[in-house]
């Protein structure tokens, strides 16, 4: 019997996860990206390979699979990935007096949490503000955004799955009972219309899920919620250094090469393809950014750019859930062949993809477990120099 | 308000089994945007066909390489106001010296083959950045501390290079950097192939790969001592240690 055939649709972190989930358990994968890899949130990602203690005191959900998965990404992508822990501080009485629930919280959340002095904290990171009152030490990391999907897709192509990139999805496929039955795709590279067949339909587009949705006629509940992050041309810090308080605007700086990235706000926006750069915005990362590491003051912007979150459910930006949902449409909307997996984080993709991978090996009839959390993967480079499969589904 | 000029983008396009062309593109700019912003929106507002390769936005990733002028940037950090003045011509092209794909988007399979042939470190300790001397002090023990090394694997060096231009088997700049970083005292396995016919021996020093390079490689330097480490290397393999 011929492997049941698989379409993704977006190759941001969660499309290149469920590729590799699913190759492993035994599909044909085929993941289908306007763009390249990662050019949509994903390459625009801030960095941060979450401890979980952003969200320990508000979002325990998230906390509790940010710290599972962070252990996991270490341990299989650690080329990836700068593992130095993070510190969040405190430079007022309202930090200070939050600190309590959040040691709580990483408690009840699993979250390692080591206290340090100022003078500890500033023998580890001299570049913190002299004024800190106190210092938490967490598993926090960073990692290199393109390089990590690319790792991903570098497994999932040498198990068979098979890359389209610069092919766009313009419609979907339906029977006339308006069931998925493929996608209708532009290939860019060509300017070649043609028709993929596919027993199931993944939608892993991010901010982007509605568009594709609406294709078949439904609605999903995702809000795009852009961020911005200014990249400043120094190392000054070798950790994340969080501001120990409720999530907030401008209250992660990380370090990247030979960089500081600040970041980030959260609002709402419409169209996605190309989000501006707000300027009151860029003066706020300094500003924040600026009152966690003073010496930002000194250096210059090298990089500013926006992404928009592919935030799920009603609410507004900050007080959203971050954790992630997928719709079996077969369930939510009596549609077979579609499934929409959307929100989440780049920490918590390989987790996205092992439940997206569940439902729909469910709906296939494939009893294989999920394997990911012990595979290490390939090198990334291998992305590039693995051939596609020759095989065509048209 | 930020200031506004006009500039014209004048793109290199490419599509399978068609004939080259250039298109041209007149928009309004801040000179303080970035180039790949104004290429993000012609593609998001006025050619839905253009094919360009981007993710970080930021210096990170090493995908949004391309000959700005003939020049080759890294267009996610070079500002419009830092290569044009109002109502230039800027020409966008793909990186030379790799097989195009689609208009911007080239093949850089080969440059990913020799990173692997030389097993080129993504990251290394932190006690061997070069940039984490005094101030930070790192300590010998911190070596569990590790960092994303500076190469970004972007392929501005190879377009650059001349040699890479005439020889597409010679390793090039970036490959031999990350052979300098390992050192073949630490490496000898590597000496076979960095004293090969297609290694160290034939750049000629032109040094353009380090005038290119966006993130500090300086890989001409570095060619230069991976010579001197190879006669090293040699010189211990003559007499047998
Ligand atoms: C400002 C900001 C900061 C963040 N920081 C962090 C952080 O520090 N740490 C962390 O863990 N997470 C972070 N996140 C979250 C994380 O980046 C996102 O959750 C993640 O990138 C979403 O990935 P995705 O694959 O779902 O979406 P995307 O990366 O957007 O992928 C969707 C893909 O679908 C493609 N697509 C869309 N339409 C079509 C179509 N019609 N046909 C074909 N392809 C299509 C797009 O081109 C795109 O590549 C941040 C998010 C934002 C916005
Ligand atoms: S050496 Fe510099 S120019 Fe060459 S690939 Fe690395 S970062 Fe790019
Ligand atoms: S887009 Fe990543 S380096 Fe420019």
């Amino acid at each position: 019997m011929s492997k049941p055939h698989v379409v993704i649709i977006g190759a941001g972190f969660t499309g290149v996860a469920i590729a590799h989930d699913l190759a492993l358990r035994g599909c044909e994968v085929t993941v289908i990206e306007r763009g390249d890899i990662c050019n949509g949130t994903s390459g625009r990602t801030h960095g941060l390979l979450h401890s979980g203690g952003r969200y320990a005191v508000k979002d325990k959900e998230s906390a509790i699979e940010c710290i599972e998965e962070n252990k996991i990404l270490r341990r299989i992508v650690p080329q990836v990935i700068e593992p130095n822990g993070g510190l969040f501080i405190a430079l007022d009485d309202s930090d200070l007096s939050y600190a309590e629930q959040f040691i709580a919280g990483c408690e009840e959340c699993g979250i390692p949490l080591e206290e340090l002095t100022p003078q500890q904290a500033l023998k580890i990171e001299p570049n913190l503000n002299p004024r800190l009152l106190s210092a938490f030490l967490i598993p926090d990391g960073t990692f290199d955004p393109l390089r990590l999907a690319l790792a991903f897709a570098a497994t999932a192509k040498h198990n068979g799955a098979r890359f389209r990139t610069y092919a766009e999805v313009e419609g979907l496929l339906l029977d006339g009972q308006g069931n998925v039955t493929g996608v209708r795709i532009l290939d860019r590279t060509t300017n070649e219309r043609l028709e993929l067949h596919a027993e199931v339909v993944v939608n892993a587009t991010g901010a982007w899920a509605g568009k594709i949705t609406a294709m078949a006629g439904l609605d999903a509940p995702v809000r795009p919620t852009p961020g911005i992050m200014v990249a400043y041309d120094q190392r000054l810090i070798q950790r994340a250094v969080n501001r120990l308080n409720e999530p907030g605007d401008g209250d992660i700086v990380l370090p990247q090469r030979r960089m500081v990235v600040v970041g980030t706000t959260s609002f709402d926006a419409e169209n996605v393809d190309y989000i501006p750069v707000v300027e009151e915005q860029v003066k706020l990362m300094l500003e924040r950014g600026s009152q966690l590491i003073p010496a930002i003051r000194n250096a210059q912007p090298r990089g500013i750019y926006m992404a928009s979150r592919p935030l799920v459910g009603s609410g507004s930006g900050r007080s959203m859930a971050r954790t992630f949902k997928c719709f079996d449409h077969k369930e939510t909307h009596n549609i077979e062949g579609l499934v929409t997996i959307t929100g989440g984080k780049a920490t918590t993709m390989r987790m996205m993809a092992e439940k997206t991978a569940d439902v729909v090996c469910a709906k296939l009839g494939i009893s294989t477990p999920c394997t990911t959390r012990d595979i290490p993967l390939l090198s990334y480079r291998q992305y590039y120099t693995v051939p596609n499969q020759e095989k065509h589904y048209a | 308000m930020p200031e506004q000029w006009t500039v014209t983008l004048r793109i290199y396009r490419q599509k399978t089994n068609e004939p080259s062309r250039y298109d041209t593109f007149t928009l309004e700019v801040n000179p303080d945007e970035y180039i790949l912003d104004a290429i993000e929106r012609v593609w998001a507002f006025h050619d839905r066909s253009l094919c360009f390769r981007h993710a970080c936005h930021h210096s990170t990733c090493g995908a949004c390489g391309m000959r700005v002028n003939g020049v080759e940037k890294l267009t996610c950090i070079t500002t419009i106001r830092s290569v044009a003045r109002p109502n230039a011509v800027l020409t966008i092209e793909p990186l030379r010296n790799f097989p195009i794909i689609s208009d911007l988007v080239v093949d850089m399979g080969e440059l990913y083959r020799k990173m692997e042939a030389v097993e080129a470190r993504a990251v290394l300790p932190i006690t061997e950045a070069e940039i984490e001397k005094p101030p930070h002090q790192w300590k010998t023990e911190d070596s569990q501390y590790v960092r994303l090394s500076d190469c970004l694997e972007c392929g501005l060096c190879i377009s650059a290079c001349p040699v890479a231009a005439t020889s597409q088997p010679y390793l090039g700049p970036a490959p031999l950097a990350a052979a300098q970083d390992h050192r073949l005292d630490r490496r000898p396995d590597l000496l076979t192939l960095i004293d090969s016919e297609h290694g160290v021996w034939r750049c000629h020093s032109a040094f353009e790969c380090t005038a290119v390079c966006p993130s500090f490689v300086d890989p001409g330097r570095r060619i230069m001592d991976l010579r001197k480490q190879t006669i090293s290397a040699k010189i211990r393999h003559f007499f047998g240690k």
